[in-house]
C-alpha cells in the first residue's frame, strides 16, 4: 500500500512534466495538422536554457534565495525557448504551409535532428548532472514490510511541480477560453481559411501557438532538470514521443485531454517500472500508443475525426 | 484532375494542381518587386531583426557552454562566437535582402558583397599570429567571394526561370525523355565497374571509397525497399529500420546457432522472416492513415530495438552478437592460401576482394530490388497500390481489398529491409541495437522523400547526396586548415538535418518532382508528386 502510493506520487509527478509538454503537441496539431516532430527537442533546449540560468544565478551573480532564483529561472527559460520554438515555426514550417502533408514532417523530423547535434556539438555530448537544489519533503505516512520500513514522500520538488502545473494548466485554459488570442486560435483550429478571411491573422496566430507550446515545454524541461537532475541532448526525443503518446491518449486537439493522457501515461510508466520491469517501461508506453491509436483513435476525449469523401 | 491535364499540355512538365502553382509562385517565379531602387532602411531593419533573434538563440548555446568540472558545473564562455554568429547573420540577412528577396540594383548588390566579404575576413584573420595573417585574409576572401558567387547564381536562376515563366512555359518534356534514359544507362554502367576504376584512380583509398559505395548502395536499396511503402502505396512508414533489424539478427542468429547456414542461405530466410514481421506489424495498423501510421510505426521500430537491447538469452544485449561469417563466391571464402577465391581463380590475393564482392552483392540486390518494384507496378497489385495512395476510400468502393493491399505493401517492402539488413550483418560482421535506432528510418525515410516520393532515380540521388555527401566531410582535411579546432565529422548530422529542412523547402515535392506512369492508357502523361499524398488522395 505504502509503496503503491509512492509510485503515485511519483507518477503523478512524470505525468505533469509529460502533460506540459503534450500541450505543445496537440495545440499544433489542432491547429495546422502536423506533428511537431521538433517538439521534444524543444523541450530540450529548454532544459539546457534553465540550467545555464540557473548557473549563471546562482555561481556568477551569486544569488542564493532559491525561491526567487528558480522563478528567474522559469521565466528566462520560457522566454528564451519561445524565441527557439518561433524561429524552428518560422524556418521549417512556415514555407512549407499549404504543401502537401509529408513535406512539414520531413522538416520536423530534419529540425529534430539539427537541434539535436546543435546542442551536442555547442554543449558536448556528456551528461550534465546538477545535484538537488531543493532537498527535503513532507512524509505522507509510513508502514512496515518484508524488506524494512517503507517511507511514503512527497519531496517540496514533486509539489512545486504539480502545483505550478495546475497553476499553468488554469492560467492556460483562461488564455484559450477567454482571451482573443484564444479565440483566434480556437477560430484557426476550426477552419483556417474561414478564420482568414474573417481577419484573423492566421500567420500570427500559429506563431503563437508554437511559442505558447515551447513556454510550456520550457517549464517541463526546467522540471525535468530539477527533478533528475541529469539532461543531455538526447532526452527530447523520448520524452517528444511519451507525450506525444499521452496527446494521442488524450485525444489530440484536446488540452484537458493532453494533460489527462500526460498524468495516465506517466502513471503508467511509472506503476510498471514499479511493478513489472524497468527496462521495458519504454515498451509499455509504446505499446499504449499503438493500442490507444488503433482501438481509440480520438483518444479519450478528443472528437471523432469524420471521414470526409 | 485528368481533364486540365488533357487541355494544357505545356503542364505536364509540371505537377498539376492549384497547391503546385502556390508553391511555384512561393519559389519566386513571380517578379519579388519592381526592379530599381532598394530600400537600404527596410532591409537594414530586417538584417538586424534577424541578427537580434539570432543573438538571443545563440546566447546560451554558442554564447557559452556548461561543463562538467570537479567541483560541480561551470560556465565557460564563448563570447566571440557569439559575436561571430550574431555578425555573420546580420551581414548574410543583408546580402539575402540584396541578392534573393529583392531585385536590387547592381551597386546595392556590390556594395552588400564587398561589405560581408570583409565580415568574413575580418573574422577569419582575427586573433591570428601575423605570420600566419596573410593567409588566414586569402582564405576569408575566398570563402566570402564563394558565398557571394553562389547567392549571385542563384539570382540569376531564379530571375531566368522568372523571364521564361513569363514568356513560355517550356516545352521540355520530350527532349527529356531520351536524356533521362540514356543518363540512366551510363549511371548502371558506372554502377558496374564502378569498384574498377576506384581501383584503378584511387588505389591508396580503394578499401575506403568501395567501403563507402558499399554504404550508399545499402541505402538506395533501403531507400527502394522503402519507396514501395510509402512511394507507392502511401503508408507512411517510420519504422521501416525495425525491419532492418529483423534481417540483420536473423542472419546474425541462424549463422552463429547452426553453422550450416552461411549468407546466401540466410538471405530469403531473413526476407522471409522480415515480411512475416512486416505483417505481425502490418496488421493491426491497417487502419490508420497518415501521421498516426506514422508515429505507431515509430514506435513499433522502438519496440523492437528496446527487445534486442533487453533481451539479453537470446540477443545478448547491448554486447550484440559477433563472428558472423563472411559471405562465399560459390563456396569460396575470401582467404589467403589455398582454397581460397584468388587462389581458384589464379590472381594474385587482396583483401579488397572481399569489399568488391560486397558490392556486388548489394548492386545486384539493390538492382533486383529496382527491378522487382517496376514490374510491380504493372501488375494489378501494383495499380491497387498506387490506387490506394490516391484515394483510400474510392478504392474500397471499386471492390479493391485494401486489407490484403496494404498488407502486400508492408510484407514486401519489409522483406526488402530484411534483404539489407541480412546484408549489412554479413558486411559488418557484428550487430548490435546500436545500428537500428529512430534515426536509420529517418535517414532512409529522408531519402525517399527528398527523392521524390515514388522516383527510383530520386531514391539514388538522394543516397548519393545526403550519404555519399556527409561521408566525403570525413575527407576533407582542408576545412581543418579553414576553421582550425573544428572538427568537421562531428558536422555531420547537423549538416544532414540542414540539408533535410533546405531540400524540403526548396523542393517540397522532393528532387524528382515527376515520373512516368506504370501503365498508360492512350497516352503518357507526367505523374505529379502531389497525386503521393499518403493514402489521402483528396
Amino acid at each position: 500500500m505504502e509503496y503503491f502510493v509512492q509510485q503515485l506520487v511519483n507518477g503523478l509527478t512524470l505525468g505533469s512534466i509529460y502533460g506540459l509538454i503534450a500541450i505543445g503537441y496537440t495545440m499544433v496539431y489542432g491547429i495546422i495538422g502536423m506533428i511537431n516532430f521538433a517538439h521534444g527537442d524543444i523541450f530540450m533546449i529548454g532544459s539546457f536554457i534553465a540550467l545555464a540560468t540557473f548557473l549563471i544565478l546562482t555561481t556568477v551573480l551569486g544569488f542564493a534565495f532559491l525561491p526567487v532564483v528558480l522563478l528567474i529561472v522559469i521565466i528566462v527559460a520560457m522566454l528564451f525557448t519561445a524565441a527557439w520554438g518561433w524561429s524552428v515555426e518560422r524556418i521549417a514550417y512556415r514555407p512549407l504551409r499549404g504543401s502537401f502533408r509529408l513535406a512539414p514532417l520531413i522538416t520536423a523530423i530534419g529540425m529534430s535532428i539539427v537541434l539535436q547535434n546543435f546542442v551536442q556539438i555547442t554543449q558536448g555530448a556528456r551528461v550534465k548532472p546538477l545535484p538537488p537544489q531543493i532537498q527535503g519533503g513532507i512524509t505522507l505516512m509510513t508502514g512496515q514490510t518484508d524488506a524494512g520500513p517503507i517511507v511514503v514522500q512527497i519531496s517540496y520538488m514533486q509539489m512545486i511541480i504539480i502545483v505550478s502545473t495546475i497553476v499553468l494548466m488554469a492560467g492556460f485554459t483562461l488564455l484559450i477560453s477567454r482571451t482573443p488570442l484564444g479565440r483566434a486560435q480556437r477560430a484557426c483550429e476550426q477552419d483556417t481559411k474561414m478564420a482568414a478571411l474573417l481577419g484573423v491573422d492566421v500567420d500570427r496566430t500559429i506563431s503563437l501557438t508554437f511559442v505558447m507550446g515551447a513556454a510550456l515545454a520550457a517549464v517541463a524541461g526546467f522540471m525535468f532538470l530539477m527533478l533528475y537532475g541529469v539532461i543531455d541532448f538526447y532526452i527530447g526525443f523520448l520524452a517528444g514521443v511519451k507525450a506525444f503518446t499521452a496527446a494521442v491518449l488524450g485525444g489530440i486537439g484536446s488540452l484537458p485531454g493532453a494533460m489527462l493522457g500526460g498524468l495516465l501515461i506517466g502513471l503508467i510508466e511509472v506503476f510498471w517500472s514499479g511493478y513489472f520491469t524497468v527496462e521495458y517501461k519504454d515498451v509499455a508506453a509504446f505499446s499504449i500508443l499503438a493500442i490507444v491509436l488503433i482501438f481509440l483513435p480520438s483518444g479519450l476525449l478528443g472528437k471523432p475525426e469524420v471521414e470526409k469523401v | 484532375m485528368a481533364a486540365d491535364n488533357v487541355a494544357v499540355p505545356a503542364s505536364e512538365i509540371n505537377p498539376v494542381g492549384a497547391q503546385a502553382e502556390r508553391e511555384q509562385r512561393k519559389a519566386g517565379l513571380e517578379p519579388a518587386g519592381p526592379a530599381g531602387a532598394f530600400d537600404w532602411m527596410a532591409a537594414l531593419r530586417s538584417a538586424g531583426q534577424a541578427a537580434f533573434l539570432a543573438g538571443v538563440l545563440a546566447f546560451f548555446f554558442i554564447g557559452m557552454s556548461t561543463d562538467i568540472a570537479p567541483g560541480g558545473l561551470v560556465l565557460s564562455y564563448r563570447w566571440l562566437g557569439l559575436v561571430y554568429a550574431i555578425a555573420l547573420v546580420f551581414f548574410g540577412r543583408l546580402l539575402l535582402e540584396a541578392f534573393i528577396f529583392h531585385a536590387a540594383p547592381a551597386s546595392a548588390r556590390a556594395i552588400a558583397a564587398v561589405v560581408f566579404i570583409l565580415v568574413v575576413i575580418g573574422m577569419m584573420a582575427y586573433g591570428v599570429p601575423g605570420s600566419r595573417q596573410a593567409n588566414r585574409i586569402l582564405v576569408g576572401a575566398v570563402l566570402g567571394a564563394l558565398v557571394v558567387a553562389v547567392l549571385y547564381v542563384v539570382a540569376r536562376w531564379r530571375s531566368g526561370a522568372r523571364t521564361a515563366a513569363r514568356t513560355k512555359r517550356v516545352e521540355a518534356a520530350p527532349r527529356f525523355a531520351w536524356l533521362a534514359r540514356a543518363a540512366t544507362i551510363v549511371l548502371l554502367l558506372v554502377a558496374a565497374v564502378l569498384p574498377f576504376l576506384i581501383t584503378t584512380f584511387f588505389p591508396a583509398q580503394q578499401r575506403q571509397y568501395i567501403d563507402l559505395a558499399i554504404l550508399i548502395m545499402t541505402y538506395v536499396m533501403l531507400g527502394w525497399g522503402l519507396n514501395i511503402v510509402v512511394g507507392l502505396a502511401g503508408l507512411l512508414d517510420l519504422g521501416y529500420v525495425a525491419f532492418y533489424a529483423v534481417g540483420a539478427y536473423s542472419f546474425a542468429l541462424l549463422s552463429t546457432h547452426f553453422d550450416f547456414i552461411g549468407f546466401w542461405v540466410a538471405l530469403p530466410l531473413a526476407g522471409m522472416l522480415a515480411a512475416m514481421w512486416g505483417l505481425i506489424l502490418g496488421f493491426p495498423v491497417l487502419r490508420l492513415r497518415g501521421d498516426y501510421l506514422a508515429i505507431v510505426t515509430l514506435a513499433f521500430g522502438e519496440i523492437i530495438r528496446i527487445v534486442l537491447l533487453n533481451w539479453y538469452q537470446f540477443t545478448n544485449g547491448p554486447n550484440g552478437i559477433s563472428g558472423i561469417p563472411k559471405p562465399t563466391f560459390f563456396g569460396l571464402e575470401f582467404v589467403r592460401g589455398s582454397g581460397g577465391f584468388a587462389d581458384f581463380f589464379g590472381i594474385e590475393y587482396s583483401t579488397i576482394h572481399r569489399f568488391m564482392y560486397l558490392y556486388y552483392i548489394i548492386l545486384i540486390l539493390a538492382l533486383v530490388t529496382n527491378f522487382v518494384t517496376m514490374r510491380l507496378r504493372r501488375l494489378p497489385i501494383g495499380r491497387a497500390w498506387e490506387a490506394l495512395r490516391e484515394d483510400e476510400i474510392a478504392c474500397r468502393s471499386l471492390g479493391i481489398n485494401t486489407t490484403n493491399t496494404k498488407l502486400t505493401a508492408f510484407a514486401i517492402g519489409a522483406m526488402f529491409g530484411g534483404f539489407a539488413g541480412s546484408f549489412f550483418a554479413t558486411r559488418q560482421g557484428f550487430v548490435s541495437p546500436e545500428s537500428f535506432t529512430f534515426i536509420e528510418s529517418a535517414i532512409i525515410l529522408a531519402i525517399v522523400v527528398l527523392g521524390g516520393m515514388g522516383s527510383q532515380i530520386g531514391v539514388v540521388i538522394a543516397s548519393v547526396v545526403m550519404i555519399g555527401g556527409i561521408e566525403m566531410l570525413r575527407n576533407l582535411d582542408f576545412l581543418q586548415e579553414i576553421f582550425p579546432g573544428v572538427d568537421p565529422v562531428q558536422y555531420r548530422m547537423l549538416i544532414f538535418g540542414l540539408a533535410m529542412v533546405a531540400i524540403m523547402v526548396w523542393k517540397p515535392r522532393g528532387l524528382i518532382t515527376t515520373r512516368e506512369p506504370s501503365a498508360v492508357l492512350k497516352e503518357k502523361k507526367k505523374i505529379g508528386a502531389d497525386l503521393v499524398a499518403q493514402g489521402e488522395g483528396h
